[in-house]
């Protein structure tokens, strides 16, 4: 329990904290060490939930079960790597971008804002607290992406402002709905959003108006998800904004956003009895995963093209926890987790990279490999990694949720097929000569520390070869609680 | 039953709650910029004696702390804001061009039906004095979303943005009697720091492109040419 | 054969009334304007000079053009017979439906633009289209709020409508409140008065009702003045008896009339000083801003009807 008010409270400290120290040269460390701290924390609410099953806190405001302790776990150590590459990337932008110490000390601040608005809304109990949590997530991280106040930094912000707000104004109505329909069967009125009640009285829910709720839910967090028609603020936000941030967006954000959808289908699914709230899903993941995957090829932005990428495999995820079935779901947390690593992995690795070219056009990034390999070479693992390869996680995931979709829709496998490659060209016409073209005169190498990206990988190829046992017991209780049967 | 039967306090609620549509009506025909905070602000006000009325009417006392809330917030605090910094970015005399007011107005009596046809299932499972206003509120939402649709200020966006609030909030004392106090507490925050960050925004716009036309921020495209 | 006799007596009552109420807006609006009021019968005697002066034709004035005034008093005047003034349950209100008032409007609308054609001239035409572009915008709206009242009185026959909101007693009915805006804003647009027209002014740029007529003289005119004084008056009594009857007479007893007469002569007097109230303050819109002030009192009788629709039914 101790560990689970850690979890909260260290960047809740971090918060008021940074905003006093952001600004110092020592703050990217403070940072550091903050995460660093959180993961532990994490882990070791990880090992009580392991131990001791689920967790409900006194007074019912937090829950933890074995779906939502992974993502804290996954969510820390993302942020934690994030913190690391973040301190001299942040201070490579001070020296040569100007970023005044005050915005310094709004972006820690912020960084560990968005933190604490991550973990709040995966712990909570409340639905309408998650709410509030993944609108507190869109504010904390609003002002940093307009951190440069370029014209297009200051229109990627206003954008993202602006449709995430009214997309997760969507989700509040649904919100108020499910609450009037939990409100009639569940007898104290607090009572009534809590999710180890609902889940609890999930089949007496009236049906109708939780269709019509998740409808809502689905357009308002689908919008924080990044699903086509809803995506438009997704790449101009990852790619204005500082390169952390578009890592812990893409890494982050987009799953808790997800965990919140999934969420609310396990409730509609016990009320509905019909799989309604899956097809809904699987249409807008597969709309998503495609759409993505074309307009990869005409992306001149590198971060742009990697955050189209990432609303591609978000599409993928939605669809394969729209099948719903136990295969398919362990393949959806599976893919959850090796895309969360491996996409902040390529966002760390790309910011080094527009570093050394001093741009994020694609076509002014030549010749990685020859002015630092290890940046080229961590371009190149990552993109190999996401694209689907073997031996790396994504292969394994990607070809369970394939499996998954042979078994209960075969003819939905050639879409799927047909978009893997069709996103793996977009991808690799790119980043060719990205990485092998010849440097331009006078390119020189960056301060960089790839350390985390190679951490990173490295526990991508091993979910690609082995994944551990402790790891698949726990996505297999996951499994378990979403779909309601064992993978195994 | 007939509308008469009712006590007057529950009449009350349904003519306030007409009232605070109208107002979002008159938000979309309103085209300078102060009278437009004003009748936000109007809106606000109005949310708020409903909601203090459903309290009365329907006694759960509770509502009397969002109502509170509310009145602070929308009708006071808010606009305020809006108001100021309308006038420091000498904004506050600006007339905006509303492309086609009248088809405007009709696409919103339209919402209203759509929003009318969207709450049927729910109106008809309810029971509460005041279910045949849920209608009303996903109006409110979806006029405040048309309103958003509809201009180019940057200030009048905000404005159809807070409606929208102003609508959930509405949906949620009408259908349930309010959220619980936790989750609505919540939310005040939540549209507090979102109605000072659109202040810093503001600034930040005028600085970076000149203007608070949203027009002007056409610089991303979904695909380069 | 006595209500006969009342009904005819309402009807002469309501013309005889109109010009009295057209001094009463005059004077109340002189008043307001600190300008030195003319009295309150100065729109009678204007009448009778104008009944007394002869009356001249251009030589290519066809018979529509003789014909206009009396259609227009005339289906003014039956349209005056159909709304209730002091009574209810007249023997008249089996033809009361708000449908033939409609009508009865649209019938004088159409010779007057017909008239405003007849000569030629080119202020008539300007005249008559504007008018009919007004007329086109207003009649859905008056349409659209009656139809909301119809809903709740489930008649569309005015005497009826007046009796069941007697009968009601004080109910807030939203949509009865957008009704009777809506309906207001018509009646402004439909009197020429402004916003939307200005009876005042000889301007060519912004007449409407008076670039018909400008033909006119002697005793058309005035009967094309009075016509025009009646309508704004069943307008206001529309208003008055439909949305708040209360003190309108159900019984034929002497003191009931009495009392329903002083209670239209305080509605419609207290409606005057409203009216003159709104046209102090408001300026004389543009024409092309006449379009936008229509459909905002459409808007007003659509919230009506909606709020009726979703508010009020299934309580």
């Amino acid at each position: 329990m101790t560990a689970l008010w850690l979890v909260l409270l260290i960047p809740l400290a971090g918060i008021v904290l940074m905003a006093l120290i952001g600004h110092l040269r020592q703050a990217g460390w403070v940072n550091v060490a903050l995460a660093a701290l959180t993961l532990v924390a994490s882990l070791g609410l990880a090992l009580d939930v392991f131990a001791g099953g689920p967790l409900l806190s006194p007074g019912r405001m937090l829950y933890i079960d074995a779906f939502n302790v992974y993502l804290v776990t996954l969510t820390a150590f993302v942020g934690l790597t994030t913190a690391i590459f973040s301190r001299p990337y942040m201070q490579h932008e001070v020296e040569t971008r100007h970023i005044s110490k005050r915005r310094m000390r709004l972006y820690h601040s912020m960084y560990q804002g968005f933190m604490f608005a991550m973990y709040a809304a995966l712990t909570t109990n409340n639905v309408g607290i998650l709410w509030v949590a993944m609108e507190g997530a869109t504010l904390a991280t609003v002002l940093l992406v307009s951190l440069y106040r370029t014209p297009e930094a200051v229109e990627a912000a206003w954008k993202y402002f602006i449709l995430c707000g009214v997309g997760i104004a969507q989700a509040l109505f649904g919100t108020v709905l499910l609450f009037f329909a939990a409100e009639r069967v569940i007898p104290v009125r607090d009572d009534a959003l809590l999710w180890n009640v609902l889940y609890s009285s999930a089949a007496q829910l009236e049906p109708t108006v939780l269709t019509l709720s998740f409808v809502f839910l689905l357009v308002g967090y689908g919008t924080k998800v990044g699903l086509v028609p809803l995506h438009n603020w997704l790449p101009d936000a990852h790619s204005e904004g500082p390169t952390p941030m578009s890592a812990i967006l893409s890494g982050l954000l987009l799953n808790v956003a997800l965990y919140a959808l999934v969420r609310v289908k396990m409730l509609v699914d016990g009320s509905l009895h019909s799989n309604l709230a899956g097809y809904l899903m699987m249409g807008f993941g597969l709309l998503s995963f495609t759409v993505a995957g074309l307009f990869l090829h005409r992306q001149r932005d590198i971060k742009r093209m990697f955050s189209y990428s990432s609303i591609e495999h978000m599409g993928l995820m939605t669809f394969a926890f729209g099948i719903g079935g136990p295969l398919a779901t362990f393949g959806a947390l599976l893919h959850m987790t090796v895309h969360s690593l491996t996409k902040s992995a390529i966002f760390v690795t790309v910011g080094h990279a527009a570093q050394i070219a001093g741009t994020q056009t694609i076509e002014k990034i030549r010749g990685l490999i020859r002015t630092q390999p290890a940046v080229g070479w961590g371009l190149l693992l990552g993109t190999v990694a996401i694209a689907g390869f073997p031996p790396f996680g994504v292969f394994v995931s990607e070809f369970l949720v394939l499996s998954a979709t042979m078994k209960s829709w075969p003819w939905l496998t050639v879409p799927l097929l047909v978009g893997l490659a069709i996103a793996f060209a977009g991808l690799f016409r790119h980043l060719h000569p990205m990485v092998y073209g010849d440097a331009p005169e006078g390119q020189l190498p960056v301060r960089a520390n790839m350390l985390p990206v190679m951490i990173q990988l490295g526990l991508v190829l091993w979910l690609g070869i082995a994944i551990p046992v402790f790891l698949s017991k726990w996505f297999e209780q996951a499994t378990v609680l979403i779909s309601g049967s064992s993978p195994l | 039953m007939e509308l008469g039967q009712l006590s007057l306090y529950d009449q009350a609620i349904l003519l306030f709650a007409a009232i605070v549509l109208f107002t979002s009506f008159v938000m979309l025909a309103q085209a300078r910029i102060v009278p437009l905070i004003h009748t936000f602000a109007w809106q606000g006000t109005l949310l708020a004696v409903t909601t203090a009325l459903v309290a009365y009417a329907t006694n759960h006392p509770h509502l009397y702390i969002s109502a509170g809330m509310t009145f602070l917030l929308k009708a006071l605090l808010i606009p305020w804001m809006l108001h100021r910094l309308a006038v420091r970015l000498r904004i506050h005399r600006d007339v905006e061009a509303v492309a086609y007011p009248s088809l405007t107005l009709l696409a919103g009596g339209g919402l209203v039906i759509f929003s009318y046809h969207v709450a049927l299932p729910i109106v008809q499972l309810s029971a509460l004095i005041t279910r045949n206003t849920i209608a009303v509120s996903i109006a409110v939402v979806l006029l405040g979303m048309l309103l958003m649709i509809t201009r180019k200020k940057a200030i009048s966006q905000v404005i159809g943005f807070m409606s929208i609030e102003n609508g959930l909030f509405f949906a949620a004392v009408v259908s349930t009697y309010g959220m619980p106090m936790v989750v609505e507490l919540g939310i005040a925050f939540d549209v507090l720091v979102a109605a000072i960050l659109f202040g810093v925004f503001f600034f930040q716009m005028r600085a970076s492109i000149d203007s608070l036309d949203v027009d002007r921020l056409n610089r991303l495209r979904e695909v380069d040419r | 054969m006595t209500d006969w006799l009342m009904a005819l007596a309402q009807t002469l009552l309501f013309v005889a009334m109109a010009p009295l109420l057209g001094g009463w807006i005059k004077r109340v609006k002189c008043h307001m304007q600190n300008r030195a009021a003319p009295s309150l019968w100065q729109p009678y005697r204007d009448l009778a000079k104008l009944f007394r002066k002869h009356t001249v034709l251009a030589a290519n004035a066809s018979w529509i053009f003789r014909a206009t005034p009396y259609i227009v008093f005339g289906a003014t005047v039956l349209a005056a017979a159909v709304v209730p003034l002091v009574a209810v349950n007249l023997p008249t209100a089996a033809i009361a439906d708000v449908i033939v008032l409609v009508g009865f409007f649209a019938l004088a609308r159409f010779f007057t633009a017909l008239a405003g054609m007849d000569i030629g001239t080119a202020f008539g035409g300007m005249g008559s289209s504007r008018e009919m572009m007004i007329g086109a915008l207003a009649e859905p709206v008056m349409l659209m709020a009656v139809f909301t009242l119809a809903m709740s009185a489930s008649t569309t026959n005015l005497s009826e409508a007046v009796t069941y909101t007697l009968n009601s007693g004080l109910v807030l009915r939203p949509s009865f409140i957008f009704a009777a805006l809506g309906l207001m804003m018509v009646a402004v647009a439909e009197s020429g008065r402004i916003p939307v027209d200005n009876p005042a002014t000889h301007l060519e740029l912004t007449m409407v009702h008076e670039a018909m007529i400008l033909e006119y003289s002697g005793r058309h005119l005035a009967l094309i003045e009075w016509a025009g004084q009646l309508k704004l008056m069943i307008y206001l009594v529309l208003v008055a008896n439909v949305f708040f009857p209360w003190g309108i007479a159900t019984e034929m007893s002497p003191d009931n009339l009495a009392k329903g007469l002083v209670a239209i002569a305080g509605k419609l007097a207290l409606l005057g000083v409203l009216l003159v109230t709104w046209e102090t303050v408001m300026a004389k819109m543009r024409l092309f801003r006449v379009p936008q002030f229509l459909g905002f009192a459409f808007l007003l009788s659509l919230l009506g009807m909606l709020t009726r629709v979703v508010l009020e039914s299934g309580l």
